[in-house]
């Protein structure tokens, strides 16, 4: 087995295909991509393939060391060109094609118009030898 | 097999008797906690015939022979008496005390947490780490911490009263997320130092608590949503901790010294009253935020006053009091908008919602700010038609 990190950007992504803000959906729209997206994650404990998940709240600050004795030097809010994380999913499964499937699954909860978002999700592996190494 | 919440219930009194009997708070803790280990995984086959004097005893043979191997390890030859000291019969300002130690003024709110669901209410530190989603070994050392800062602040400056209905007030509002009800467990020691403490506010503490866990059950949706108190189904409320929520509440009011658990306990009441949303008696429930605001003049409460008075009188005498909240305060931007979008102001309701999703605190408000936002996006797009 290894672990991927799955990675939603607030922004940083490329634009998704089906790129309207979530508020100008429809009440049943964001029903029905919100049941999606706590199925898929059912779907991953259910396959034992599941770790983590975890929400961001769209703000932070960037903080560095200043020297003995001084306060830590911050900065931020993050400017608005930033690239800005909004949440993770830890999975662990057998290969990274199976990491690919589903980040694509994910990617493709429905949005406006019912329509999947095509949502650009960032896959990393955590450091270790790929699960079919030969031992 | 005995029921898990029966023998956390013996905990404070065990750990009482070995503080009795001279054993250090930090030690004795330690002990009690290994003894209820033990039983959770002996009694399967049914409790002793005298649980709390099973847990005394394997208690303190733990604590013997911690002291045994620390002696042995310090190349001693000192033997340490087996027999128990002259026993101190523990009474109930013991157990006060306990609650006092825990929620002792020198720990920060999340020590004082740990320790008050380890050494009063009887949880093992995987249970409490579970609920709080930390992984054991940092619970463990939490705790350890905390134990190490009670002991180091000594004795003669426990916490008081307030300090500790803080603490269990926390503890409430954590809900649930492992296999430990932290609102249930809330709910049992606060109903136990009610029982302890002739302390009109412990009981507002307490009847607000049942008050909110009577409408547990309406409170979400099957898929976890949050229902809003406006769209509950009353049906589910749970008229019996309804009932003695209000008689405590009463009780407490007799006593005729109000305080802010209280004056949230009476609102929480006048909800309950109401045996639909259009007869909750508003006017009064703002005059209790008057009450309120005079006991703890808090942002929060203002914001929640603001509510009210939308309910009361209107939504422009809402957004006036709302006038009153400064714009940082968490949810104040969904006030807002409800309160425009009772005033008619569906355009200004729309922003603020979908602002209200961006700054919501946890991800179940951030999905009802966002389903609020469409639902009145999409009524403008109707009347653009």
């Amino acid at each position: 087995m290894a672990k991927y990190l799955l990675l939603k950007h607030y922004r940083g992504a490329p634009a998704p295909e089906n790129d309207v803000p979530m508020d100008r959906w429809t009440p049943n729209e964001v029903d029905a991509h919100m049941q999606y997206m706590s199925d898929f994650a059912t779907k991953l404990q259910g396959t034992g393939e599941f770790v983590d998940g975890q929400a961001l709240a769209p703000e932070g600050l960037w903080v560095r060391y200043d020297g003995e004795g001084r306060p830590p030097v911050t900065d931020g809010p993050f400017a608005e060109t930033k690239d800005l994380i909004a949440g993770w999913m830890i999975i662990d499964v057998d290969s990274q094609e199976r990491a690919v499937e589903l980040a694509g699954e994910l990617s493709a909860a429905p949005g406006a118009g019912g329509r999947p978002i095509h949502e650009w999700l960032e896959v990393r592996p955590f450091l270790g030898l790929p699960p079919d190494y030969p031992a | 097999m005995i029921d898990p919440v029966e023998l956390r219930a013996l905990v404070p009194r065990v750990l009482v008797v070995l503080v009795g009997r001279g054993v250090d708070f930090a030690s004795a803790e330690d002990a009690v906690q290994e003894a209820l280990i033990r039983a959770l995984a002996s009694w399967g086959e049914g409790p002793p015939a005298d649980p709390t004097g099973w847990l005394v005893t394997v208690a303190w043979r733990a604590h013997l022979d911690r002291v045994r191997s620390d002696a042995a390890r310090r190349d001693r030859e000192d033997r340490v008496d087996a027999e128990p000291p002259p026993g101190v019969v523990p009474g109930t300002d013991d157990t006060l005390q306990l609650y006092f130690l825990c929620a002792h003024p020198d720990l920060t709110p999340s020590s004082a947490v740990a320790l008050t669901l380890r050494a009063v209410g009887g949880l093992t530190t995987r249970q409490i780490a579970d609920a709080y989603l930390v992984p054991e070994a940092t619970m463990a050392q939490r705790i350890s911490r905390a134990k190490r800062t009670v002991a180091a602040a000594g004795l003669d400056r426990p916490g008081d009263v307030a300090t500790v209905m803080r603490v269990l007030y926390l503890v409430f509002n954590e809900g649930y997320t492992g296999d430990v009800d932290l609102a249930a467990e809330a709910i049992r020691l606060t109903r136990q130092l009610s029982a302890l403490l002739d302390e009109p506010e412990v009981r507002g503490l307490l009847a607000l608590m049942l008050l909110h866990h009577a409408r547990r059950a309406s409170r979400s949706g099957p898929d976890g949503r949050i229902v809003p108190l406006a769209e509950q189904d009353r049906t589910r409320w749970d008229t019996d901790l309804v009932a003695e929520g209000v008689a405590i509440l009463q009780a407490a009011l007799a006593q005729d010294r109000l305080g802010e658990f209280q004056a949230q306990a009476a609102i929480a009441a006048l909800h309950a009253d109401a045996q639909r949303v259009e007869d909750t008696d508003w006017v009064q429930i703002v005059e209790w935020y008057d009450e309120l605001l005079r006991c703890t003049d808090t942002p929060v409460v203002r914001l929640n006053r603001a509510v009210a008075v939308g309910e009361a009188d209107g939504p422009r005498a809402g957004l006036a009091a709302l006038a009153d909240v400064p714009d940082d305060v968490p949810r104040r931007e969904a006030v807002a908008a409800h309160l425009h979008e009772r005033d008619g102001d569906l355009e200004q309701a729309a922003r603020l919602y979908a602002s209200a999703a961006r700054n919501a605190p946890n991800q179940l408000e951030r999905d009802h700010q966002i389903r609020q936002a469409a639902r009145v996006n999409e009524q403008l797009r109707r009347q653009d038609r």
